[in-house]
């Protein structure tokens, strides 16, 4: 068989075939309303992606303060307790001697 | 109301009036939809491909300078959906011949007996034709169609595809002779 031959025919018959350029109803307006949607959806993107990149930095910043916390060398403890000093100062007036009493 | 050149329509739709892209989808549609059926069968698919055309041609309308007419450069973003989409489904175009209909085989019947009796406007042939680009690569079926069914140039075909013009006439070689390999392969089942 003539493979030339037949090649040549069906390449003709493609050919003969007229391209179909049926156009969905409201087509138009689908690729409006996706355009627009994108458009709001793009809006919550920008959001997003700014949060996503201010996550980064706020991350780092607390991982310093915390490491400097953790790493800080100790004060010396003059024997003050800060819940001590609070206790004592909240319950001063309730130790203070009643002198409504004595005359 | 007078209606508004090409021009005037992307300038606006360039300035944020995404309406005025409206009117360039209804006219170019028809061009739009007729390219994407000559690579997918399905309506659905076609649609999927004049959708993704569209929504690239306004993401990329900024890189349109108005050197060419506005329907080239669509036409360019069509076709290289198309090819795309043909890589994306390569996986479908592998099959046996087994399927070949009935009136597909007595046409070829008809063409091995008499070549001249065989006529191209027969429907069995233009299915034979469309069950043989199914199962030609992307590249070939892209360069086939282009070069040999809309009679393209070669010069048209690399800027339609963005291929080098030695590229494109490599690729044509190569799908001449992978559509051969593929005839062969039908008619030496049946005839041989």
């Amino acid at each position: 068989m003539k493979l030339a031959e037949l090649q040549k025919k069906l390449i003709a018959a493609a050919r003969l075939q007229a391209p179909d350029e049926r156009v969905p109803y409201a087509f138009e307006k689908r690729i409006t309303a996706l355009i627009a949607a994108r458009a709001k959806a793009d809006r919550w993107v920008f959001w997003a992606r700014g949060l996503w990149r201010a996550a980064a930095p706020c991350v780092a910043v607390a991982v310093v303060f915390g490491a400097v916390a953790l790493f800080q060398p100790a004060t010396p403890d003059n024997g003050n307790d800060l819940s001590q000093d609070f206790a004592n100062t909240l319950l001063a007036s309730a130790e203070l001697p009643d002198n409504s009493s004595t005359p | 109301m007078m209606e508004r050149s090409e021009a005037e329509l992307i300038a606006a739709v360039l300035k944020g009036d995404a309406a005025s892209f409206e009117p360039l989808v209804a006219k170019y549609s028809p061009r739009v939809f007729a390219t994407a059926r000559r690579y997918a069968r399905r309506e659905s698919e076609i649609e999927d491909i004049a959708q993704e055309v569209w929504l690239k041609a306004f993401d990329k309308l900024k890189s349109f300078r108005g050197e060419a007419p506005f329907e080239h450069w669509l036409m360019r973003m069509a076709v290289r959906t198309c090819y795309d989409f043909l890589r994306g489904h390569q996986r479908n175009r592998i099959s046996s011949f087994s399927e070949i209909s009935e009136p597909e085989e007595d046409w070829l019947e008809r063409f091995v007996a008499e070549p001249g009796n065989a006529a191209e406007d027969a429907d069995a042939a233009k299915m034979l034709i469309n069950r043989v680009l199914e199962k030609l690569s992307p590249e070939a079926r892209l360069v086939i169609q282009l070069l040999e069914i809309e009679d393209r140039s070669v010069k048209e075909i690399a800027k339609l595809t963005g291929w080098s013009v030695p590229l494109v006439k490599v690729r044509a070689f190569r799908a001449r002779s992978e559509m051969r390999k593929i005839l062969l392969r039908i008619t030496q089942n049946k005839y041989l």
